[in-house]
């Protein structure tokens, strides 16, 4: 009985400690931080984790996707002349594009820097037009404006005594209208960018440069650039797997021709996968750049925490 | 090295806001000269011209007897020291101390010498692989210095640049400032609000206000003689203390004669000077330390200056203490051993040749 009395009380204490417990648990900001976060955690698992295992697995699958046959899509890739132009063609086109957003953007922004606050919203505004319309609304506009009989391009041209370009009918200048609207498209993104990096480098630096004997050359390179580098890197990086991963502007623009060779991984992974219903040899396709964007984004980010650390 | 020469200088920002009104100074050689006001007087306008990094509206500066006024920053071969320091956040100090020279295509081993140099009269040699978010304020401040000594310019500029510093950092670098100049003797315009900074730094003090020179002159000229009612007020702290009153008498009795009745003999030595002011209204100034509570026994021009304190300010060294006289504040500093209680009437001494007169008409000492 004695026994009994004392031993009684115990297992109302251990509850007790364990109540104690969870409730410290729940008022813990990392759990209220992580309650928070929740949804958007469970967003992306569903969106975007799901999706890239599934695919994995995917490409794994024989055509019929009845049998695993490891690695096979990948072999048959890698022996493919097409899939290594539409590699080559991927790296062209998101380098040179994103090359020459980063150059535009950067001047466009210089230039609206240094215009008075009140016109410098008109233009803002008209700079940003671009990149509000849907993509693949404006491309079938540049596809009208390349159209072979009716181009308003070539005719322009022909005033200047210049003979007409075939847009979209031979490789080079194919591949190089995809670039120009992807440049059209993207460049005022960063413009945007570098416009609000220009704005929070602090205007003592610039004077203190000038004072210290930098030519407008030299503050640019010395202070404007270094300064700049965080959000430069982050937009490049930003707009590299955007632009590797491009579809819209190929589809609607060539459609991956002519001869398969303004292809780009997205494109390419449509036409195998969905198109030619091989869906895990287009699963494998579209995993390809995966790791070449994760290396670029393992650099990127080590620079961008690198300075961060001796910076802010 | 060289002399700093503003002449007729004008400001004026769209709308016609005229920050600075045609101002003249000179500045000798090797001269440490302070601008001092409150802010909007236009000392950093004026400072930033001198620089080259404000258009100025019209008139002439020149530096070295060389007019400077179309010539970019860069060739004019000055330095400036920034309020918030402008140390290039991506740049080691070794780097930042270094940019200079390096722009302007030094050898290498030179800049290292002058950077080396610059870092021992700065006693920052330790920190020249740091970068500027490694280093504490005075730290920032002592190398934004050194940015500015390398170069071995003609003119140093200083722009506030204790504002940022606690109080005893800036007390400390006050002094290093002004070791830093008895070394390299370089010519400098210091820029402040703070008036005890231009008065411990400057060879002379320029003091400013609505875009004007106020009066120029050596700290302790501005102390004793000030030239305007603003001059008087602004230099020296605590304030001096004003206070409406009346002339009376004639050239050999003059007194003046306060709101509360108090009459203050007037020295016989001033007499002649404010006899045309017998019978009209004037104002009366005098510093807080020339209202205490000890009689000098070498001074004969002290009179008696009855007070009741109303607050009390217990200081250490001394005793702050303010009482109202017909609606101005009047402070007496006395010594901390006197004892002085709030409604307790005491008689305080005015030292009398320290005074005061000012003509409310036109804001001049008299």
């Amino acid at each position: 009985m004695a026994d009994g009395t004392l031993a009684a009380p115990r297992p109302a204490a251990i509850d007790g400690t364990r109540a104690n417990g969870m409730q410290r648990f729940a008022r813990r900001r990392s759990t209220i931080a992580f309650l928070m976060a929740l949804p958007l955690l469970l967003v992306v698992l569903g969106l975007v984790a799901y999706p890239a295992g599934y695919g994995i697995y995917l490409s794994t699958l024989n055509r019929r996707m009845t049998a695993n046959i490891g690695l096979g899509n990948y072999e048959i890739l890698f022996d493919s002349d097409t899939f290594w132009d539409v590699a080559f063609q991927s790296c062209v086109f998101a380098l040179s594009a994103v090359f020459l957003k980063a150059l535009i953007g950067f001047w466009l922004a210089h230039m609206l820097h240094h215009i008075p606050a009140k016109g410098q919203r008109k233009w803002r505004g008209m700079l940003l037009v671009p990149w509000v319309i849907p993509p693949a609304l404006s491309t079938l506009g540049w596809w009208w404006m390349f159209d072979p009989t009716y181009s308003s391009i070539n005719y322009i041209l022909n005033i200047f005594a210049v003979p007409s370009v075939p847009w979209l009918g031979e490789a080079w200048w194919a591949r190089s209208a995809i670039i120009i609207v992807n440049v059209w498209y993207g460049a005022p993104f960063f413009m945007i960018m570098y416009l609000a990096a220009l704005k929070s480098v602090p205007e003592q630096l610039y004077e203190a440069a000038a004072i210290d004997g930098a030519t407008s050359w030299q503050r640019l390179r010395y202070i404007t650039l270094p300064m700049m580098a965080n959000i430069i890197s982050i937009t490049v990086l930003f707009s590299l797997i955007v632009t590797f991963a491009n579809y819209d502007i190929v589809r609607v623009l060539t459609n991956g021709g002519p001869r398969d060779l303004t292809h780009v991984f997205a494109s390419y992974a449509f036409q195998v996968g969905i198109l030619a219903g091989n869906i895990p040899r287009g699963a494998a396709v579209s995993l390809f750049m995966v790791p070449m964007l994760a290396v670029c984004a393992f650099f990127v980010l080590r620079g961008v925490t690198r300075r961060n650390k001796e910076q802010m | 090295m060289a002399q700093v020469s503003l002449r007729k200088l004008v400001k004026a920002y769209e709308g016609g806001v005229q920050a600075v009104k045609g101002i003249d100074l000179e500045i000798a050689d090797h001269e440490f000269v302070v601008l001092v006001g409150p802010s909007g007087c236009g000392k950093s306008t004026t400072l930033r011209m001198i620089a080259g990094l404000e258009e100025i509206t019209s008139g002439d500066i020149a530096i070295g007897g060389t007019l400077v006024n179309d010539i970019p920053p860069r060739d004019r071969d000055i330095a400036m020291v920034f309020q918030n320091y402008a140390l290039y956040p991506h740049m080691s100090v070794f780097d930042n101390m270094a940019f200079g020279l390096t722009l302007r295509k030094f050898p290498k081993a030179e800049i290292k010498r002058r950077v080396d140099e610059a870092a021992r009269i700065l006693d920052i040699a330790m920190l020249l692989d740091r970068k500027p978010k490694a280093l504490s304020g005075g730290q920032r401040q002592r190398v934004a210095m050194g940015r500015a000594i390398v170069r071995d310019p003609k003119v140093f500029l200083f722009d506030e640049p204790l504002s940022n510093l606690d109080a005893k950092l800036r007390v400390q670098m006050r002094t290093e400032i002004k070791k830093v100049h008895q070394t390299v003797k370089t010519t400098t315009v210091y820029v402040t609000h703070d008036q005890i900074e231009a008065m411990t730094l400057a060879d002379r003090v320029v003091v400013m206000n609505h875009g004007v020179i106020e009066q120029v002159g050596p700290p302790q000229e501005l102390y004793h003689h000030p030239a305007t009612r603003f001059v008087a007020g602004f230099i020296g702290s605590p304030a001096m203390n004003f206070s409406p009153a009346r002339l009376e008498g004639d050239a050999h009795a003059l007194r003046v004669v306060l709101p509360n009745g108090t009459a203050l003999p007037v020295p016989e030595h001033r007499a002649a000077r404010y006899a045309p002011y017998v019978g009209r209204p004037i104002l009366v100034g005098i510093r807080p330390e020339h209202l205490t509570d000890k009689k000098p026994t070498d001074k004969r021009n002290i009179a008696d200056f009855p007070a009741i304190p109303e607050v009390i300010e217990p200081m250490g060294m001394e005793t702050l203490v303010h009482f109202w006289m017909d609606g101005h504040e009047i402070s007496a500093r006395l010594d901390p051993t006197c004892p002085v209680s709030v409604g307790v009437p005491i008689t305080l001494a005015a030292d009398m040749d320290q005074m005061h007169i000012i003509d409310p008409a036109t804001d001049k000492v008299l």
